[in-house]
């Protein structure tokens, strides 16, 4: 390591030259998440616009069970940590009980799309004045790979080894459109997080979201496509590729839905 | 001046909901004890003392809104009869592992399965022995009146927070509809934000510049740390063990006595009285909290008294308990219908005769 005490550094070590800091919104606990997974941008992008919009004293978070329960390790404000899929639920008790905090719920796809589909509606529909970030890779991750709701059609999981076959298995299942039919949801924008500047597009979603909720809208629903390298046997690369080539085209990248009014066709 | 009021025993419960500062009520319906909510929603509490009442899409969503607003320092309540409770199992267990304060209220109904809305106690097994996976244990009261559904929503309340943990109101159809005269506890105002705060210094309110984040969970990955997690709930259970409650009526003297809580101790107390009339001295002891369970005074009657008769709507499950405090030294034995059916005073006397006395 340099020792930035050199004065070799000094005329480098400015804050104009500044491109990058940690947020005093993450904790230093280093990331459990497989590398090259999505989950972790996700976090940071979210903890930036906290930290930009100066409201980590009134933010309580929410992350149920799947890889992202552990969120509260990450992040450095007030979390509870819920039960399989009933984050929503929680979320609408603690924005109607703390009506002047920013509450949030950071869920995944088999957390949001399978056992919590009816917190999930219900709260949409109520019109809760919560953001919601749906973090959707395709597969139940935490428990090892198995088959989720929004599983596409031939691909492989442990639950589903020979690929998903639609007739014996289901459809996968675009919640995010669902949602966004309901008027309860005030915004509704799907995201990923593989390339920078798709990354910047998510940031500039949640600032959106968190600004909606300070005005009282309702619900704010982001989706984030994500990868699962390790759920969907692949290398981060690859697994980044394979997303933009299947899950794009079922998952629409783009605003769905904007100051209450649906922008694209469901 | 006391404030009088004839009302249903699930009418009383809402009422004291609203008087003991309750922040938030989350419910789903369900006979026989919908009376809660409607009650709520006719007072528009929201109004009087600025209370959020909430109808769920589901019991699973209320157990998990009361999980959130108890998180984040709020008093907060639901109610539900049986299959309703089942729903809530999971929910119940995280929040007592996430050792979260919360008031429940079971209006127990017939089962298993849909079963019946008549009034039972069935439910004994799953409230007191655990209903929820894991290691856990609720504070559990039992009122055999309308005056109690009031008064223990009070000390429902203050349980839950002394010991964080969830506590629960074990009732049965026939308190939960009956009508009685209750007099109505002085209201008591719900605690500001930053009284919330004071008190709760571990809940979910914000983490401010001078304090580290507050995390609400149950989950510790690491199995020594998750060991000594559930040690010290043990230890919560066993501090708990000196709020144990219970009525003696007429045990001074007596010979036998009956075992019952909530409408089974009334009908027993009626059964006494025609006992005594005939010269036999028989007495009741009624569990009021049934978690703790009051062992220590069920032993001390078994040495004086010959027999026990444990009265339940039920299969006999509290009796179980009885035969644990008693250690064999007498014989206990249980009696009770089912299915919604209610015992009657004399089917009750006939039950000791037979079963104990002369048995
Ligand atoms: C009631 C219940 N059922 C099942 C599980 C097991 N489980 C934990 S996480 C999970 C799936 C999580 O998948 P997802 O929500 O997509 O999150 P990911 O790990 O993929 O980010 C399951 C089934 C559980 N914890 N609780
Ligand atoms: S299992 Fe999948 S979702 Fe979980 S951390 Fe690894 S890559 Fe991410
Ligand atoms: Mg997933």
């Amino acid at each position: 390591m340099a020792d930035v005490t050199l004065d070799v550094w000094k005329d480098i070590i400015t804050p104009e030259n500044q491109v990058y800091r940690r947020t005093p919104v993450m904790t230093m606990k280093e990331l459990s998440y497989c590398p090259g997974c999505g989950h972790g941008t996700a976090h940071r992008m979210l903890a930036e616009v906290i930290e930009e919009m100066g409201i980590q004293s009134e933010t309580i978070g929410i992350a149920p069970v799947g890889c992202s329960v552990l969120a509260y390790e990450f992040l450095n404000f007030d979390m509870q940590q819920a039960a399989h899929g009933r984050a929503p639920a929680l979320a609408t008790a603690i924005k109607r009980l703390w009506p002047n905090r920013y509450v949030f719920t950071y869920q995944g796809d088999g957390d949001l799309a399978a056992i919590g589909t009816a917190e999930t509606i219900h709260a949409c529909n109520r019109g809760e004045n919560i953001v919601i970030i749906f973090v959707n890779n395709g597969i139940y991750g935490m428990t090892g790979g198995q088959m989720a709701p929004t599983t596409l059609p031939g691909m492989k999981t442990s639950t589903s080894p020979y690929g998903r076959e639609a007739i014996l298995m289901g459809n996968p299942l675009r919640i995010t459109e669902l949602v966004a039919a309901l008027p309860g949801t005030y915004y509704v924008s799907r995201h990923s997080v593989h390339k920078p500047g798709n990354v910047r597009k998510l940031k500039k979603a949640i600032r959106i979201a968190f600004e909606n909720q300070k005005e009282n809208k309702g619900v704010s629903f982001i989706e984030v496509v994500s990868n699962c390298n390790s759920g969907w046997k692949m290398t981060p690369v690859k697994s980044n590729e394979w997303m933009e080539e299947n899950m794009f085209p079922f998952y629409p990248l783009g605003d769905i839905k904007v100051d209450g009014k649906l922008v694209r066709e469901l | 001046m006391g404030d009088f009021k004839l009302m249903k025993g699930n009418e009383a419960v809402a009422e004291a909901a609203i008087r003991a500062g309750c922040d938030g009520y989350f419910g789903y319906p369900i006979t026989p004890q919908s009376e809660v909510i409607e009650y709520l929603m006719a007072q528009q509490p929201e109004k009087r003392t600025g209370m959020v009442v909430l109808q769920a899409e589901s019991e699973t969503a209320s157990i998990n809104m009361l999980y959130g607003g108890a998180g984040a320092g709020k008093r907060v309540m639901t109610t539900s009869s049986s299959p309703g409770i089942s729903l809530m199992a999971e929910g119940i267990s995280y929040m007592a592992g996430a050792e979260l304060p919360c008031l429940l209220m079971n209006v127990v109904r017939g089962g298993p399965g849909l079963g019946t809305i008549q009034p039972s106690q069935c439910d004994y097994f799953q409230t007191v022995k655990g209903g929820g996976h894991g290691d856990y244990r609720m504070f559990v009261i039992a009122p055999a009146s309308v005056q109690e559904m009031s008064d223990f929503v009070k000390i429902g309340f203050d349980m839950a927070f002394k010991y964080r943990n969830p506590a629960m109101i074990l009732s049965d159809g026939v308190i939960g509809q009956m009508m009685e005269k209750v007099e109505l506890f002085d209201p008591i105002p719900r605690r500001t934000d930053a009284e919330v705060i004071a008190e709760c210094p571990w809940a979910t309110t914000g983490k401010t510049p001078d304090r580290e984040r507050n995390i609400i969970t149950s989950l510790d990955l690491d199995s020594l740390k998750q060991e000594e997690h559930v040690m010290h709930l043990k230890a919560k259970y066993e501090a708990m063990q000196k709020e144990v409650m219970f009525e003696n009526i007429m045990t001074d003297d007596a010979e036998y006595i009956y075992v019952a809580y909530g409408s089974s101790a009334r009908i027993c107390q009626k059964a006494v009285d025609m006992a005594r009339a005939e010269g036999i001295k028989v007495g009741l002891l009624r569990p009021i909290t049934l978690y703790p369970f009051p062992e220590a005074e069920l032993l001390r009657l078994a040495s004086q008294v010959k027999g026990m008769l444990a009265v339940e709507m039920s299969l006999g499950q509290m009796v179980e308990d009885v035969r644990l405090a008693v250690r064999g030294k007498i014989k206990v034995e249980h009696y009770g219908r089912v299915g919604g059916m209610i015992h009657s005073p004399s089917q009750v006397l006939e039950a000791l005769k037979s079963q104990i006395i002369g048995g």
